[in-house]
C-alpha cells in the first residue's frame, strides 16, 4: 500500500506538474503575444518614462 | 460619478484578479510537494528505541538553538561513503520525528552532530565549550564558559513539555506531571532513578555532567542533549533493508 | 480609504484609526509584561511599551495640530524618504556585522568573548543575515515600491496614515527581531528566526503593506497595471503566504517567548526550506526584479526591451521557483521523488531568470555609452549580470552530484553572496541613487565620481568575497571526502577548517571594501540631500507623522 501510493503521488506531482506549467506557461503566453494587446503594452512599457519625479499626482 | 464607479470595479477586480492568480500559481508547488509529505507521516518507519528527549535534554536542546549552534553544525548525515565513515549511519527520517523544529542545518562551519553522543567524555565537552582552542587550537568555534556558571532556569519545563504535545510528541500526563523532578534526576547520579527510567526507558544517561555536582547549570543540559544525539536507534540490530524500513 | 479633504478641520479616520490601534497596542504590552514571569518575554515587553507610547505621544500631537491630513492630489513622498534613510542606515548595520562576523572566523582567538555569549557567532549570524535581508532589502523594497506604485498608477498612496504604520511598523519588527537574536530568542529557522509574538506582529504590518499596495492599484488612473507591480505584489502575497506557514507554532505559553514549530522532522525540513528557497525567489529576487523593471527603464530613458518577454518571465519565474525548494535537501531523509522534483524545477529556473536578465540588458541597447558615463546605470547593469551569474549558479548548485560537494561549504556562502551583495545590494544602490535627487528636489547627486569610487570599491570586494569562497567551499568539500590510498579518510575535519584561514580573511576584507562602498554612498546622499534646491523647486509640505529623522 504504502509503497504503491508512494508511486502514485510521485507521478502524479511530477505529471501533473508538468501539464500544469505547460497550461499556465501557454495562458501566459498567450496573454503576452496577443494581438491587441500589443498596444496596451506598447502604452505600458512608456510609464516609468513619464517626466513624474515631482510630487504632484498627475491627471 | 457614476461612470467612476464603474470603471473603479473594473480596475479593482484586474488587481483581485491579478493578486488570486499570483496566489493559485505558487500554491500548487507547495501542495504538491509538502502535502504528500504529511499524508506519508503514518507510513513513516517507526524505528525502534526513538523516543521524546527528557527535560534535561530538552533543555539543553533549547540552549543548542537559542545559542545558534545550527548555523555551523548539521544534524543530517547523508548516504554518502565519506560521510558514513566520518560520522556514523546515515541519517533516518525517524530520528528527527521529534524536533519541533527540525535541527538540520545547511552549513558544516563545525562537523556534524547527529551522532555525536558518546564520541566524547563529558570533561572533553565542558572543556571544549569553555574554551574550544584549548583541546582543538584549529577551532575556530566561540567559547560557550558562561553556560558553567548560569542556573539553568526549571520553572517553565512542564510547560515545554506540555507545548510539546500540542505539537504531537507523545509525553503521557505523567512525565508533563514529574518534569521538573526528572530534570533533575537526570544530573544527579545519586538519585533515585527508577520512576524517571520508567518513563524514559533504561538507556538514558544519569550522571553530572558538567563536573560540578552542587549546581545544575545550563552546561549540564546542553552537554545531556549532545550525549544523546543520534545513540536511540541500536544500528547493530536496525536492517535498512528490512520491509518496514524501506520507504 | 477616501476621506473627504474638503473639512481640514477633522482629523481623518484612517489617522484616528491608527490612533486607536496604537493606544491599544500600548496597553496590551503594558499588560502583558506586566502578567509575563518569563524574563526574555518582558525584554521584548519593555521594548514594545517603549514604541508604543511614544508612537502615541506623538500621534496625540500630530493629531491635535492636525498635522495628519493627506493632500490626494500629491504623492505621498515622505514615507518614502524616511525609507530611503532607514534602507541606508540598515545596510550599513547589517553589512557591519557581516564584517565582524567574517572577523570572528579569520581570528576566533581575538575576536570572541568567553563572558558575552550575545557576542557570539551564533547570535550575530542571524543578526547579520536578517539584517542585511529583511533591514536592508525589505526597507528597499517598502520604499522603491511605494514609489513605484504612485507613480506608475498616477495615485497618491491608499490609506492615509497608514504608510507610515508600514514603515513603522516594519522597523519595530526589525528591532524586535535583532534584539531577539542577541538576547537568545530564536526559533532557529533560517530567515525565519524571530519568535512567534514577532511573527505575529510582522503579520499585521505585512497585511497592512498588501493594503496600501491594493488600494493605491485599485486607485490608479491608468487601466493597465505595470509590470514592476506585478512583481512587488507576486512578492508581497507570496511572503505572507510563506511566512504565515513556516511560523506554524505552539508557543509554550501566551506570555512566554519560546514556541515549538508545529511540525517536526522531515516535514519541518521541507516546509523551512520551501519557505527559505522562496524567500530568495520572492523577497530576494521578485521584488527586486520589480525594482529592476522600473529604474533601469527610467534611468535609461528608454523603454523595457520587450515587454512581453517580462509578462512571460512573471509567470514562468513564480510558477518555477516555488518548487525548488527542495534542493536545499538532496540526499537527506527527504524522499527522493521530492529531491527529484525540486531539482527539476531549479534547473528549468535558468529560462525564466536568463529570460529576464536578458530583457534588463537589453533595455540599454541603443543607450550602451550610458555604461561609461552613467555609474549609476553601470552599477544597475552590473547588478543585473549578477543576476545572471548567480541563477546559473544556482541551477547548478542544485543538480544532486555537485550539490553532493557544495552542500554544507562555503560554496553556498558564496553563492548567496554573488546575489545578495552582487544583485540584491547593487540594484537597491543603483534605485537609491536614482531617488535621492527625486525626492529631495535636487538636479543631481553631489558627486558621480564618489559613485565611480563606491562601484569600483565593491565590486572588487564582491569578487574577492565570492572567489575566496569558491576556492575554500571547493577545497573543504574535496578535502572531506578525500581519501588515503589505504582508503582511509585523508583529513580530519579540523583540518579542512584550519585550511581556510587564508580564505576567510579575503572574505573579510571583501566584506570591508563593501562596507565601505555603502559608507561612501551615505556620505554622497547626505551631500546630495544638503545641496541647495534648484531655484524652481518649491518647498514641499510633506503631510509628515515622521519625527526627525
Amino acid at each position: 500500500m504504502s509503497a504503491l501510493s508512494y508511486e502514485t503521488v510521485a507521478r502524479f506531482a511530477q505529471q501533473g506538474g508538468t501539464l500544469y506549467f505547460a497550461a499556465i506557461f501557454a495562458v501566459a503566453v498567450a496573454y503576452a503575444l496577443w494581438p491587441r494587446n500589443g498596444e496596451v503594452f506598447r502604452r505600458a512599457a512608456m510609464l516609468p518614462l513619464e517626466k513624474d519625479e515631482d510630487d504632484n499626482v498627475q491627471a | 460619478m457614476k461612470n467612476i464607479w464603474k470603471k473603479h470595479g473594473v480596475l479593482e477586480r484586474k488587481s483581485l484578479l491579478l493578486t488570486v492568480s499570483i496566489l493559485v500559481v505558487v500554491s500548487v508547488g507547495g501542495l504538491v510537494e509538502i502535502a504528500p509529505l504529511f499524508y506519508l507521516e503514518s507510513t513513516i518507519e517507526k524505528v525502534k528505541g526513538v523516543r521524546p528527549y527528557t527535560p534535561l535534554e530538552l533543555a539543553g536542546r533549547d540552549i543548542y538553538i537559542r545559542e545558534g549552534c545550527y548555523n555551523c553544525h548539521s544534524q543530517m548525515i547523508r548516504p554518502l561513503r565519506d560521510e558514513v565513515e566520518r560520522y556514523g549511519h546515515y541519517s533516518l527520517a525517524a530520528e528527527s520525528m521529534y524536533d519541533h523544529p527540525f535541527q538540520w542545518g545547511s552549513k558544516r562551519t563545525g562537523p556534524d552532530l547527529a551522532r555525536v553522543g558518546g564520541k566524547y567524555s563529558d570533561d572533553w565537552h565542558r572543556d571544549h565549550l569553555i574554551d574550544p582552542r584549548s583541546v582543538v587550537p584549529e577551532s575556530v568555534m566561540p567559547p560557550y564558559a558562561f553556560l558553567a556558571g548560569r542556573q539553568l532556569e526549571q520553572k517553565d519545563i512542564e510547560a515545554k513539555l506540555w507545548a510539546m504535545t500540542k505539537v504531537g510528541v507523545p509525553y503521557t500526563q505523567d512525565m508533563i506531571d514529574n518534569a521538573k523532578t526528572d530534570l533533575q534526576t537526570q544530573a544527579d547520579p545519586f538519585a533515585p532513578a527508577r520512576d524517571f527510567k520508567g518513563r524514559y526507558g533504561d538507556a538514558v544517561l544519569q550522571r553530572d555532567f558538567d563536573g560540578d555536582p552542587s549546581r545544575l547549570t545550563e552546561m549540564d543540559a546542553l552537554i545531556a542533549y549532545m550525549q544523546m544525539l543520534g545513540t536511540l536507534v541500536d544500528f547493530s540490530t536496525y536492517q535498512a533493508e528490512a520491509p518496514e524500513n524501506l520507504r | 480609504m477616501n476621506h473627504s479633504i474638503t473639512e481640514p478641520d477633522r482629523a481623518p479616520l484612517d489617522a484616528i484609526l491608527l490612533y486607536v490601534f496604537v493606544g491599544l497596542a500600548a496597553l496590551g504590552a503594558i499588560f502583558a509584561t506586566a502578567f509575563s514571569d518569563d524574563r526574555l518575554f518582558r525584554f521584548h515587553g519593555y521594548l514594545l511599551i517603549g514604541a508604543f507610547t511614544v508612537a502615541f505621544a506623538l500621534m496625540t500631537v500630530a493629531l491635535s495640530s492636525g498635522r495628519l491630513h493627506s493632500a490626494q492630489e500629491r504623492y505621498a513622498d515622505g514615507v518614502i524618504r524616511a525609507g530611503v534613510i532607514a534602507t541606508m542606515f540598515w545596510a550599513v548595520v547589517g553589512l557591519l556585522v557581516g564584517v565582524v562576523i567574517a572577523a570572528q572566523l579569520a581570528w576566533p582567538s581575538i575576536m570572541y568573548f568567553p563572558e558575552h555569549g550575545w557576542l557570539n557567532f551564533g547570535r550575530l549570524r542571524p543578526l547579520h543575515t536578517s539584517g542585511v535581508i529583511f533591514a536592508f532589502g525589505g526597507n528597499a523594497l517598502i520604499a522603491t515600491s511605494f514609489y513605484v506604485v504612485q507613480r506608475t498608477s498616477k495615485a497618491r498612496l491608499a490609506g492615509g496614515a497608514w504608510p507610515w504604520f508600514v514603515f513603522w511598523g516594519y522597523q519595530l519588527f526589525i528591532v524586535l527581531a535583532a534584539t531577539g537574536y542577541l538576547a537568545g530568542i530564536t526559533q532557529s529557522r533560517e530567515y525565519a528566526e524571530p519568535e512567534w509574538y514577532v511573527d505575529l506582529w510582522l503579520t499585521i504590518v505585512w497585511v497592512a503593506y498588501l493594503l496600501v499596495f491594493l488600494g493605491t492599484l485599485w486607485k490608479r488612473k491608468e487601466p493597465h497595471i505595470y509590470v514592476a507591480n506585478w512583481f512587488y505584489l507576486a512578492f508581497i502575497v507570496t511572503i505572507a503566504l510563506l511566512h504565515v506557514i513556516n511560523n506554524l507554532a505552539m508557543p509554550v505559553g501566551a506570555l512566554h517567548h519560546r514556541s515549538y514549530s508545529l511540525f517536526a522532522g522531515v516535514q519541518d525540513a521541507l516546509t523551512q526550506w520551501w519557505y527559505g528557497h522562496n524567500a530568495v525567489g520572492f523577497f530576494l529576487t521578485a521584488g527586486f526584479l520589480g525594482m529592476m523593471y522600473y529604474f533601469v527603464p527610467k534611468r535609461a530613458e528608454r523603454p523595457v526591451y520587450s515587454y512581453r518577454l517580462s509578462i512571460v518571465h512573471f509567470w514562468s519565474l513564480i510558477f518555477i521557483y516555488i518548487w525548488a525548494g527542495p534542493h536545499h535537501l538532496h540526499y537527506t531523509a527527504l524522499p527522493q521523488w521530492t529531491q527529484t522534483l525540486g531539482m527539476t524545477f531549479s534547473i528549468m529556473l535558468w529560462m525564466p531568470s536568463w529570460g529576464g536578465m536578458i530583457n534588463g540588458l537589453m533595455t540599454l541597447s541603443g543607450a550602451w555609452d550610458k555604461l561609461r558615463t552613467d555609474p549609476v546605470i553601470r552599477m544597475m547593469v552590473v547588478a543585473i549580470a549578477f543576476y545572471g551569474m548567480s541563477t546559473f549558479e544556482g541551477p547548478l548548485m542544485s543538480i544532486r552530484a555537485v550539490n553532493s560537494l557544495s552542500h554544507y561549504t562555503d560554496w553556498t556562502i558564496g553563492h548567496v553572496h554573488s546575489g545578495a551583495l552582487g544583485w540584491v545590494g547593487f540594484i537597491s544602490f543603483g534605485a537609491i541613487y536614482c531617488l535621492v535627487p527625486w525626492l529631495w528636489k535636487k538636479d543631481r547627486l553631489y558627486s558621480n565620481q564618489l559613485v565611480e569610487w563606491h562601484f569600483w570599491i565593491a565590486t572588487t570586494g564582491i569578487l574577492l568575497y565570492i572567489c575566496a569562497m569558491w576556492v575554500s567551499g571547493i577545497m573543504e568539500g574535496l578535502m572531506w571526502r578525500e581519501y588515503t590510498p589505504q582508503g582511509f579518510l585523508a583529513n580530519s575535519f579540523v583540518e579542512t577548517v584550519a585550511a581556510k584561514h587564508v580564505e576567510n580573511v579575503i572574505r573579510m576584507v571583501g566584506g570591508l571594501m563593501y562596507l565601505a562602498g555603502a559608507l561612501i554612498m551615505s556620505y554622497n546622499l547626505w551631500r546630495t540631500v544638503r545641496l541647495p534646491s534648484p531655484a524652481s523647486a518649491a518647498a514641499t509640505p510633506a503631510p509628515a507623522l515622521i519625527p526627525a529623522e
